[in-house]
């Protein structure tokens, strides 16, 4: 089977200036992803690349044996910006019945999607008078309503209160065992251990790439902040 | 392209509308507001206000149909709605045309309230059709917002986008023939307002106020206004990008 994501020596400049650099990984279908490092790091450029809204200066991106940005692949994709990138003068449910026409969703996946977020007693509510983290999960339930394959989702826990946080994790390792990939961003180094696979960011490239545990005991830390540290002093560890 | 998401996509805007009352109440009395007020400026100077009225009854929603088209798409770039959409299976096409239809139709519903006031309450009397007035005015409207959406994309911040206001739409108002007639323009600047669509957004009314009949001109004129149109919306199209730097 194709793997859901083949990235092959990507490399990225952004106003003169290399954002990603050499980056390559492969990632099998139904994997949660944390794509784990500080602000700055290239993330989202990696993760614009990935959905293929961003202009790429060299190497591969495949999803699902095509190139990014093919048209075929827009079915299957579902991408959320940091930024809540939804309409604030629209209700919840009126922006989700939008993306959900365009997407070509069933009526029945728009409740679903506002449930799945957590905000059932918000639906008739319009964006613009939700709280940030509110308004993000709007974003969030926007790209859920289309069931991708593939998620890719930046910063989506980012000003979440810890049990909602937890419940939107214990919500992507659910649609990961169903079969979907995520691909999840976080500066939170914390955020490394709800996933199955982390890639460790740092200036443009990947510092490390493997699971958490594996990650922990090569560092021989017992957190992540720690590990991140250590893997910068010694690249080799 | 197809019906179904070029028209949820003109219901999501019309609804978008609906959620801010002002700027509906706004669309539709501006500019008939403007005509009243130019109704009575002109009050009884005999004949002025048929002279100009036609015209500005092209004009005002021309302006105001450009403004808020700019505006709304301006938006949908900055807040990240557009290049979201842009990775969704939405042709390019299917969003200007979702707009276009959208501003369209609230160009029909400004244009006809705006008419049916110059013609019932301000006394506007033309010696053409006054229903093909009426679709003239509609159809400024819509270059209005084709006009807009095009030129939008031009504009990285809202600063810019107001601003396209005097610079593209005030020189042609001057060049358009309402200040002196197009033929005792100077050679050059009646060159330039060949190329110009308000020079026929304008024409075609004044053909209305002055002849009785459907004459040829008026016809190209229309026929003009109606191929800017087209190009406006294409060339939003075609400037709509789904990677970028």
């Amino acid at each position: 089977m194709e793997p859901a994501i083949r990235i092959e020596h990507l490399q990225v400049n952004r106003g003169g200036r290399t954002v990603v650099r050499d980056v390559s990984f492969t990632i099998p279908s139904g994997t949660l992803v944390g794509l784990i490092g500080p602000s700055g790091c290239g993330k989202t450029t990696l993760m614009r690349s990935l959905v293929g809204t961003q202009i790429v200066a060299g190497g591969l991106v495949e999803l699902f044996g095509q190139p990014s940005g093919s048209p075929n692949l827009r079915h299957h994709v579902g991408y959320v910006t940091q930024a809540p990138s939804v309409y604030p003068d629209l209700s919840v449910t009126e922006n989700l019945r939008y993306f959900a026409t365009v997407l070509g969703a069933p009526r029945s996946a728009v409740d679903r999607a506002i449930d799945d977020v957590g905000l059932g007693r918000y639906a008739d509510t319009v964006v613009g008078r939700l709280s940030g983290g509110e308004q993000a999960r709007v974003s969030l339930a926007t790209a859920l309503v289309g069931s991708p394959q593939l998620l890719v989702l930046d910063e989506p826990t980012v000003g979440l209160d810890p049990l909602l946080r937890r419940d939107l994790w214990a919500l992507f390792a659910g649609l990961a065992q169903a079969g979907s990939t995520l691909i999840v961003s976080s500066h939170v180094m914390d955020e490394a251990e709800r996933c199955q696979r982390i890639l460790l960011m740092r200036d443009g490239g990947i510092l490390a790439d493997g699971s958490p545990e594996a990650l922990l005991a090569r560092t021989g830390s017992t957190d992540f902040d720690q590990a991140f540290i250590a893997l910068i002093e010694d690249p080799s560890a | 392209m197809t019906l179904r998401r070029t028209g949820a996509t003109t219901g999501r805007v019309l609804r978008q509308l609906r959620h801010d009352p002002r700027t509906v109440a706004m669309l539709l009395a501006v500019p008939a507001v403007l005509m009243g007020l130019l109704a009575w400026i002109l009050h009884g100077r005999d004949g002025e206000f048929n002279r100009f009225g036609p015209p500005l009854l092209g004009i005002f929603p021309l302006i105001v149909m450009f403004l808020v088209t700019s505006v709304a798409t301006l938006r949908e770039r900055t807040n990240g709605t557009l290049e979201r959409l842009l990775t969704m299976p939405l042709a390019k096409a299917e969003f200007v045309m979702g707009y276009a239809l959208a501003f369209g139709f609230a160009a029909v519903i400004q244009a006809v309230v705006v008419s049916g006031l110059s013609f019932g309450l301000f006394g506007l009397h033309v010696s053409g059709s006054a229903w093909l007035l009426v679709l003239v005015a509609v159809l400024d409207a819509v270059l209005g917002a084709a006009l807009g959406l095009s030129l939008s994309a031009l504009a990285s911040t809202e600063f810019q986008a107001v601003q396209f206001m005097p610079a593209f739409i005030l020189p042609q108002l001057l060049l358009c023939g309402i200040v002196i007639p197009r033929s005792q323009l100077p050679t050059v600047l009646h060159w330039l307002s060949d190329i110009l669509p308000m020079s026929y957004a304008v024409g075609a009314t004044q053909q209305l106020g002055v002849s009785t009949t459907v004459t040829s001109e008026f016809l190209v004129d229309i026929g003009v206004v109606a191929v800017f149109v087209a190009a406006a919306l294409l060339l939003g199209t075609a400037t709509l990008r789904r990677r970028t730097r």
